[in-house]
């Protein structure tokens, strides 16, 4: 199958090339001992990836929205790990160069770390005692003179120990309620962290999703300037929502080409003959132009309103983007299983060539990992006061 | 119609601080105004002024002060 986007994007080719020659190498390595895509990771860097959503003006690849969809969703038919800390580490870019860049030393750290060192972003959102609700926070930025401290119980930073820099929500000051929240960067040497849970889990077993007690520090010009209610509504949950999908859909896309290998090699046998599951593919093949044309479409969608933080913030915008997100991590979970039914005992066996175990226990993250019951709840409340215009 | 608004608020908005101690042009989700309270807050305020917002108006800073608040509902009283 052809890539996602523009046939001769040139980020379709490298993230191609280190897709199929480093990170679909050590997918199994990675899976099998819950470990950080370190060579992937590597490969990616040396490409300058790492800053690809960085404007050109700052040195970086200035890649825009479908470019990251496309990387995401090749990178996801090798390695859906390697797919995942990518995508989650744009997330993170994004946020950064969207609503950073009016602090000189979040510009400064953009330059000179992202794009000059290639560091690697994670993000600590989550909090233990708040029941998984990211936009409200228990704890609080306290500032002395120019500097902020904040201690953090977060049930889950991902890949924390390999990153270079985290941001981390916290609320505004001791004294604002919960959903007054800010975000802010502290980099390494300027943190602690200290090891509260393990990442021990059926899929993305890669995304070394552990939990820690979070102790940082750093100047108060780290802190992103804008409110993270409106960071988030503008760029982290629609980003999310579209790299996410995009990776789903390369880790679905993977496990249909297996299928039609599967078929291939079957027709081989009898030639002449149809091969019996051959309907079945060619049903799984509708769904998943289905989840493609979706994909797309959003990526468009997010883009028309990318210099509008008014149409940013619409809420049919973010019914739209939670829409995507629960969609496609659920059709992820029934494409890899229709592949599964496909290859049959060949898809279920661990050591056959177009086994799908990796695949199946991958797919399930899609929804668990941010659960799906959580969105739906929030979209079935907009809902009360959507119209639709 | 302030008074009205700062009782759908008091009811509704679930603010850290009580609405008194709220300037007009007060910042409410500074004050603890969640998505979830706004959601509530502008069906309770649909309900009081017997209006309906748009969707263009559903914006977070449609609702970010009570003065804000004001605005919309006269721009909507207006064209009604």
């Amino acid at each position: 199958m052809s890539s996602s986007g523009d046939a001769g994007s040139t980020f379709a080719k490298i993230t191609q090339g280190i897709g199929a020659d480093v990170a679909a190498v050590h997918a199994g390595a990675v899976d099998k001992d819950a470990r950080f895509p370190a060579e992937a990771f590597a490969a990616l860097r040396k490409e300058k990836l790492l800053s690809a959503y960085v404007p050109k003006e700052l040195g970086g690849l200035g890649c825009t929205m479908k470019d990251l969809h496309v990387m995401c969703y090749t990178l996801g038919l090798h390695c859906a790990n390697t797919a995942m800390v990518f995508a989650m580490h744009q997330i993170q870019v994004a946020c950064l160069v969207r609503h950073g860049l009016k602090s000189p030393l979040l510009t400064k750290y953009v330059t000179e770390k992202v794009v000059g060192e290639q560091h690697l972003i994670a993000s600590a959102t989550t909090e233990a005692g708040i029941g998984g609700d990211v936009r409200s926070s228990s704890c609080a930025v306290e500032l002395s003179g120019d500097t902020f401290n904040l201690k953090k119980n977060a049930p889950v930073i991902s890949y924390a120990d390999s990153a270079d820099s985290l941001l981390v929500t916290a609320r505004r000051a001791p004294e604002s309620p919960a959903s007054d929240q800010v975000i802010s960067l502290v980099e390494k040497g300027d943190y602690t962290l200290e090891r509260t849970s393990n990442w021990d889990t059926l899929g993305f077993r890669g995304t070394c999703s552990n939990g820690y007690m979070l102790t940082a520090s750093g100047p108060a010009g780290k802190i992103l300037p804008q409110p993270y209610a409106e960071i988030s509504a503008q760029t982290m949950l629609p980003v999310a929502h579209l790299v996410w999908p995009s990776l789903w859909l390369g880790l679905a896309t993977s496990a249909v080409n297996q299928a039609r290998a599967f078929i291939r090699s079957e027709a081989r046998k009898r030639p002449g003959a149809v091969p019996p599951a051959s309907m079945r593919l060619a049903e799984t093949m509708a769904v998943l132009q289905g989840m493609k044309a979706n994909v797309e479409a959003a990526v468009a969608d997010y883009e028309s309103r990318l210099n509008d933080p008014e149409a940013l913030s619409a809420i049919a915008f973010a019914l739209r983007m939670n829409n995507l997100k629960v969609e496609v991590s659920e059709q992820v979970v029934d494409v890899v299983g229709r592949a599964m039914r496909i290859c049959g005992i060949q898809g279920y066996k661990h050591d056959s060539k177009f086994t799908l175990g990796r695949h199946l226990r991958d797919a399930w993250g899609a929804q668990l990992m941010v659960n799906n019951d959580r969105i739906l709840g929030h979209n079935a409340q907009l809902l009360l006061v959507h119209k639709d215009e | 119609m302030t008074d009205q608004i700062r009782d759908v608020v008091r009811q509704h908005a679930r603010l850290a601080v009580p609405v008194e101690q709220i300037p007009d042009d007060g910042d409410l989700y500074a004050a603890g105004l969640t998505s979830h309270a706004s959601v509530n807050l502008m069906l309770a305020l649909e309900s009081a002024f017997d209006v309906e917002f748009p969707e263009r108006m559903l914006r977070r800073r449609a609702f970010e002060s009570i003065a804000a608040i004001r605005s919309a509902l006269e721009e909507l009283r207006g064209n009604g």
